[in-house]
Order: C-alpha cells, then sequence, then structure tokens
C-alpha cells in the first residue's frame, strides 16, 4: 500500500500551478478540441510543439511525466498497430504477395493517432492532475457548474461529497496499512495461501476499518453541525477564486493556437486525414 | 553479543518522489540482550520507523538488522553464498542444502513477529475481532498452537495486564482507552516474545495506567529474560524503568549508552527538545543556589533519597557543632 499517494499533484512552482482551477478545467477542453481539429502534417507538428511547451512550462521532470503516459502504453501500441495494418491506400510499401499489407497511408495514420492520444494525456495530466490538486478540482467544478442550481441540480452537495471523499481516501489510506501491520505483527499472512485463504484474511482488516470510517463520518458530521454547516444555501468560501488577467490571456492564446490549427490544415502538405 | 543489531541503516519513506523523506540515516545500533533499551526523540525522529525495522514490518532502504546475528532480511542468495563457505553443509549435495535453506528461511520469516513482539503506536485502534478473548488468541492462533494452549496463554495474558476475566467475552469496541490498550498488550505477550518492542505504551494514560504497563513490562522482562525495547516521550519513565537509553535525532543516532550516562549529559539532550524531568531541573536549581545536591536527579525517589540524605546530614552536623 506505499507509495499510494493519491492524485498525482506535483508541488512546483509554475504557471500552471499559480492558474485559477477553473481556467484550467476550460483550457484542457480547449486543448481536447485542438487535438481532434488536427488533420493534417502541418497542424500535427504545432500540436506536438506546443504540447512539449506545455511540458516545458509546467516544470515537471520529464521522468514524472513520462509516468503518466505508462498506462496507455498498449492502447497506443494496439491503435496503432490497427492504423498500420488496416489502412487502405494508393502507395503500398510491401511486397505484392505479402498477405499483411502496409501502407503509407496507414503510417501516417498511426503516427497521427499516437500523436493525438500522447498529446491528450499529457495536456489533461499537466491541466488537471500534475499541477491541480484534486480538492481546489473539485471547487472549480462546483464554480463552473454552478448555473445548474437554477434547474435544481444540487452541484454544491455533489462537489462537497466529492471533496470529502477525496479529503479522506489517503487517511484511509494510511489506515489500512495501520491495521495491516498491526496484524502481521501477529502473524497474519495476506500474501501466501489459496484465494479463499487471503480474501478471509481481509476481513479483519476491513472490520476495524469499517467502524473507524462510520465513527469519523459521524464525528466529521457532528463537527459540520457544530459549526451550522447547512447546505450550499448562502454559503461564501474562505479562499475565493478570482480569475486573474493571465488566466483570460492563456484561454485567448489557446483559442487562437485553435484558429491556427484550423488554417494550417487548409495547408495541403505531404498528407492529411481523409 | 548483542541481541538487535542495526548495521548502516537508512530508511527512505516514498522514494523517488516528491514527497521523499529520510526517516532514519545511517543508524548504526546495538541493543543488549536482557536489558530494557529505553528510545527518546522528539516527534518525527525516526522513532516508529525504527520499531517497525525490527520485526520485519518495514525493510531497511539500506543496511542490515541482525537478530542474535541473523540479517532478518536475508535473501536466499545471501544464505545460499554464507552456506558455500561453511563447512558442516558440505556433507549436504547442493540440492538437499538448497532445500534445507528455504525451509529454514521460510519458518524464520514465519516466526520472526513472534519472537520479535511488536505493540505499535496507538494500538487501540487496532483491535478487531468479535471478543477480546479472540483479539487476544489471534496471535498464538497464528503460531499454530494447540487450542488448551492458547486458553492458558490467553488467561495468562489477560490475569498478567490486570484485565478482568468478565472483560474476554465483551467486544473490544466496547472498552475503555486504556482497556483496550491492555488488550493490545496481552495480544503481544500472549505469543511470548523474546524481543518485546513497544511504541510509546503509555502515551494518553493517566499516571495509575502508565505505571501499570510500565511495571508489567517490567515483570515480564523478569520472568523470561526477554529484550525490551520501549519507545518513549517521558525521560522520568526511562529514568525509572530503562538500562540503556538511546536518543535519536534527526533519523540519527545522538546519545547512546547506560542510563545513568547519557542522562548525565542532561544539558545536551534539553537542546534536543526533549523536556528533561521536573525534579532534575529542582534538583539542578538547588545546586546553582548552593545546595551540595547530586545532579543525577530524574526521578521523585531519587530526589526524595537525596533530600533525606542532605537533611541528616545537616542535622548531624549541627548537633556535632553543638
Ligand atoms: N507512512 C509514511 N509515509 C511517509 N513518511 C512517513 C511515514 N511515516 C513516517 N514518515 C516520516 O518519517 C519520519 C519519521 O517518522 P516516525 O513515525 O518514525 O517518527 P517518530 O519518531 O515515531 O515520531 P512520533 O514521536 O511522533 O511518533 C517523519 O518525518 C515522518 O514524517
Ligand atoms: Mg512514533
Amino acid at each position: 500500500m506505499k507509495g499510494i499517494s493519491f492524485g498525482q499533484y506535483y508541488p512546483a512552482s509554475s504557471v500552471f500551478h499559480r492558474m485559477d482551477p477553473r481556467a484550467k478545467i476550460i483550457l484542457a477542453v480547449l486543448y481536447i478540441v485542438s487535438t481532434f481539429l488536427c488533420k493534417n502534417v502541418l497542424s500535427f507538428a504545432a500540436l506536438t510543439i506546443s504540447a512539449l511547451l506545455l511540458v516545458i512550462l509546467s516544470r515537471i521532470p520529464l521522468r514524472i511525466m513520462l509516468r503518466s503516459l505508462r498506462p496507455i502504453l498498449f492502447i497506443v501500441v494496439f491503435t496503432s498497430a490497427i492504423n498500420i495494418f488496416a489502412t487502405r491506400g494508393a502507395h503500398r510499401l510491401t511486397p505484392e504477395h505479402w498477405w499483411l499489407a502496409i501502407y503509407e497511408e496507414g503510417l501516417w495514420n498511426a503516427l497521427f493517432m499516437v500523436l493525438r492520444i500522447v498529446c491528450l494525456i499529457l495536456s489533461t495530466s499537466i491541466f488537471l492532475t500534475y499541477t491541480t490538486t484534486p480538492v481546489s478540482l473539485a471547487n472549480a467544478l462546483e464554480r463552473l457548474l454552478s448555473p445548474l442550481k437554477r434547474i435544481k441540480i444540487p452541484v454544491h452537495d455533489f462537489a462537497m461529497m466529492m471533496t470529502i471523499a477525496l479529503r479522506f481516501i489517503p487517511t484511509l489510506s494510511e489506515e489500512t496499512e495501520k491495521i495491516m501491520n498491526a496484524q502481521k505483527a501477529r502473524g497474519a499472512n495476506f500474501t501466501t495461501g489459496s484465494l479463499f485463504a487471503r480474501a478471509k484474511a481481509l476481513i479483519p482488516i476491513l472490520v476495524p476499518l469499517f467502524v473507524s470510517a462510520f465513527n469519523r463520518a459521524f464525528e466529521l458530521a457532528t463537527a459540520m453541525e457544530c459549526r451550522c454547516y447547512h447546505g450550499g444555501e448562502g454559503r461564501t468560501q474562505l479562499n475565493v477564486l478570482h480569475y486573474r488577467a493571465s488566466d483570460f490571456v492563456a484561454i485567448l492564446l489557446l483559442v487562437g493556437f485553435g484558429v491556427g490549427l484550423w488554417f494550417l490544415n487548409r495547408v495541403d502538405f505531404l498528407y492529411r486525414l481523409g | 553479543m548483542d541481541k538487535i543489531y542495526l548495521e548502516n541503516i537508512r530508511y527512505v519513506y516514498s522514494p523517488d518522489t516528491p514527497f521523499e523523506q529520510v526517516a532514519l540515516d545511517d543508524v548504526t545500533l546495538g541493543i543488549r540482550k536482557g536489558c530494557i533499551t529505553g528510545i527518546i526523540g522528539h516527534t518525527g525522529s525516526g522513532k516508529s520507523t525504527m520499531m517497525q525495522l525490527l520485526n520485519g514490518l518495514a525493510k531497511p532502504t539500506d543496511g542490515r538488522v541482525l537478530l542474535d546475528g541473523f540479517d532478518i532480511n536475508s535473501t536466499f542468495d545471501d544464505v545460499f553464498d554464507a552456506w558455500r563457505e561453511r563447512e558442516e553443509y558440505a556433507k549436504l549435495s547442493k540440492r538437499a542444502a538448497k532445500k534445507e535453506i528455504r525451509g529454514q528461511l521460510a519458518e524464520l520469516r514465519r516466526t520472526l513477529c513472534f519472537r520479535v513482539g511488536l505493540v505499535m503506536q496507538y494500538p487501540e485502534y487496532q483491535l478487531f475481532e468479535e471478543t477480546v478473548y479472540k483479539d487476544i488468541a489471534f496471535g498464538p492462533a497464528n503460531m499454530g498452537l494447540e487450542e488448551d494452549e492458547i486458553r492458558a496463554r490467553v488467561l495468562e495474558a489477560a490475569a498478567f495486564t490486570g484485565l478482568d476475566e468478565a472483560l474476554l467475552d465483551q467486544s473490544p469496541f466496547d472498552l475503555s482507552g486504556g482497556q483496550k490498550r491492555r488488550v493490545a498488550l496481552a495480544g503481544i505477550l500472549a505469543m511470548r516474545p523474546e524481543v518485546l518492542v513497544l511504541d510509546e505504551p503509555a502515551a494518553g494514560l493517566d499516571p495509575r495506567g502508565r505505571k501499570m504497563i510500565f511495571e508489567r513490562v517490567c515483570d515480564y522482562q523478569r520472568n523470561t529474560g526477554s529484550t525490551v525495547l520501549i519507545v518513549s516521550h517521558s525521560m522520568e519513565d526511562m529514568a525509572r524503568y530503562c538500562d540503556d537509553v538511546v536518543v535519536l535525532k534527526d533519523a540519527k543516532v545522538l546519545m547512546h549508552g547506560e542510563m545513568n550516562e547519557v542522562f548525565s549529559h542532561i544539558s545536551e539532550l534539553s537542546d534536543t527538545g526533549l523536556d528533561i524531568p521536573q525534579v532534575t531541573r529542582l534538583a539542578l536549581a538547588l545546586r546553582e543556589r548552593g545546595v551540595p545536591i547530586s545532579e543525577n536527579i530524574y526521578t521523585v525517589e531519587d530526589a526524595t533519597k537525596a533530600l533525606r540524605a542532605l537533611f541528616s546530614q545537616q542535622k548531624d552536623g549541627k548537633e556535632a557543632s553543638v
């Protein structure tokens, strides 16, 4: 259980760390749209350069950054294989009598897909997970979705539940580890034995864990009531989010980037997606 | 030979992340057999981490933990290499020796936590069984003992820690904090460990509860000749119950030696942020005012004795001068 630091927030000092979380959510959405705008070699080149710029600006070590790509390695390999072998086109690269045909178009498609996926993951990790704590993300979502309150969707309550859940994940995982350690110290064995034996060994962990989780929940509820918490109605915040000029500039820049991609798409150069 | 020997131990939490934290840094330390050793140090100095290394719960990032001279984290290869150099194994075939070593290692890993009993910090949050009896019996049952033996050990441990027999059928969640602490201690004592490790056993207990826990532990040590390590913040408790003292500071060993010797550097200790006992401060203040009282006074009993001696001396002196 060691090393589960929930979320992947990486403390550093960069423009993205200082940015308003709402702006970052908007930026992430804009960037996702941009990746899907790309159609040809030039626009994909621009996209790649922009992703590299994001990585440099975020001041997150490359080693950590690459860690976020590891889980999608399989998807990347899989989609590029499908693209390489399944695309038919005009320029066949492999000899006629080979069963598997590889076309130039397939290689381009594969390259574009990989770039698209990698840029998607990199940008969302940078905007949302590496530079924004989960709690401020929940807070920002509440603000962004607050117009939905008009149609009686309890946005505040959902955000509060999310914040509390996020807040207690590390606590619970720490507690699980403590309980497991205490039982290992008395000879409990969680790693060997049949699947059934191992599942059975988990019961003595769940019991104290649930007991303490419920106790915590009641205590927290009491503590909140003591401070007169009664839902989102008329509630103000301690740390009010403020957009700053730089947030608007960033959003404008990204919109401009999208428009630029649209123009680049119109230039015919080497290859474009069908 | 030392019962436990820590050799160049280094322990790092969450290595290779921005949250990396060095909890122990190049610690080398021998714990004498059959003694009570106290570990003090301010919050975050690495005491709990060190205690978890002793029964294999945590593996050192670097360095070795020797129990009776044997590295408790040794891998198969380590043992196999050592075996090649020894003669008594030469009679066995290589395959038989490998099997023998595997068996011994597995047995060692299984029994390690029974040999080194660790009562963790705030153990009262770690009870989980339906009844107190079952909770105390958890360790002995894992040892694979017979039902009668388990029963005998549970009753003995419960009586030893002052738990009423009527409590044994209750749920551990219905007990008071102090009672839960006793149940946790009993759960470890029922395994009859040869090394008993207690991480702040008296934290948050009233003076009577403190005294009772420490005295029971001392009794256990005396009855069984086991080796005991106690982590505590209270220097007064250390002075009263410990033979040796280890002072940790910022992940390193600052001092280690017999209690009197370590405490004689008491002025340096107060720099580490540890509270020196009130009676010691009183004695030092008296000395400053010219009262010829010993400076090695750490407990109220010490102080009473020294002051008695002083007064009777003065009385004798007066009578003589008349
Ligand atoms: N699970 C953990 N993950 C990360 N760091 C930890 C963990 N446990 C302890 N640490 C860090 O390791 C250092 C030593 O902690 P340790 O618990 O050994 O201190 P301690 O001397 O027992 O303190 P206390 O007197 O408060 O119990 C501390 O700086 C702590 O922040
Ligand atoms: Mg501790």
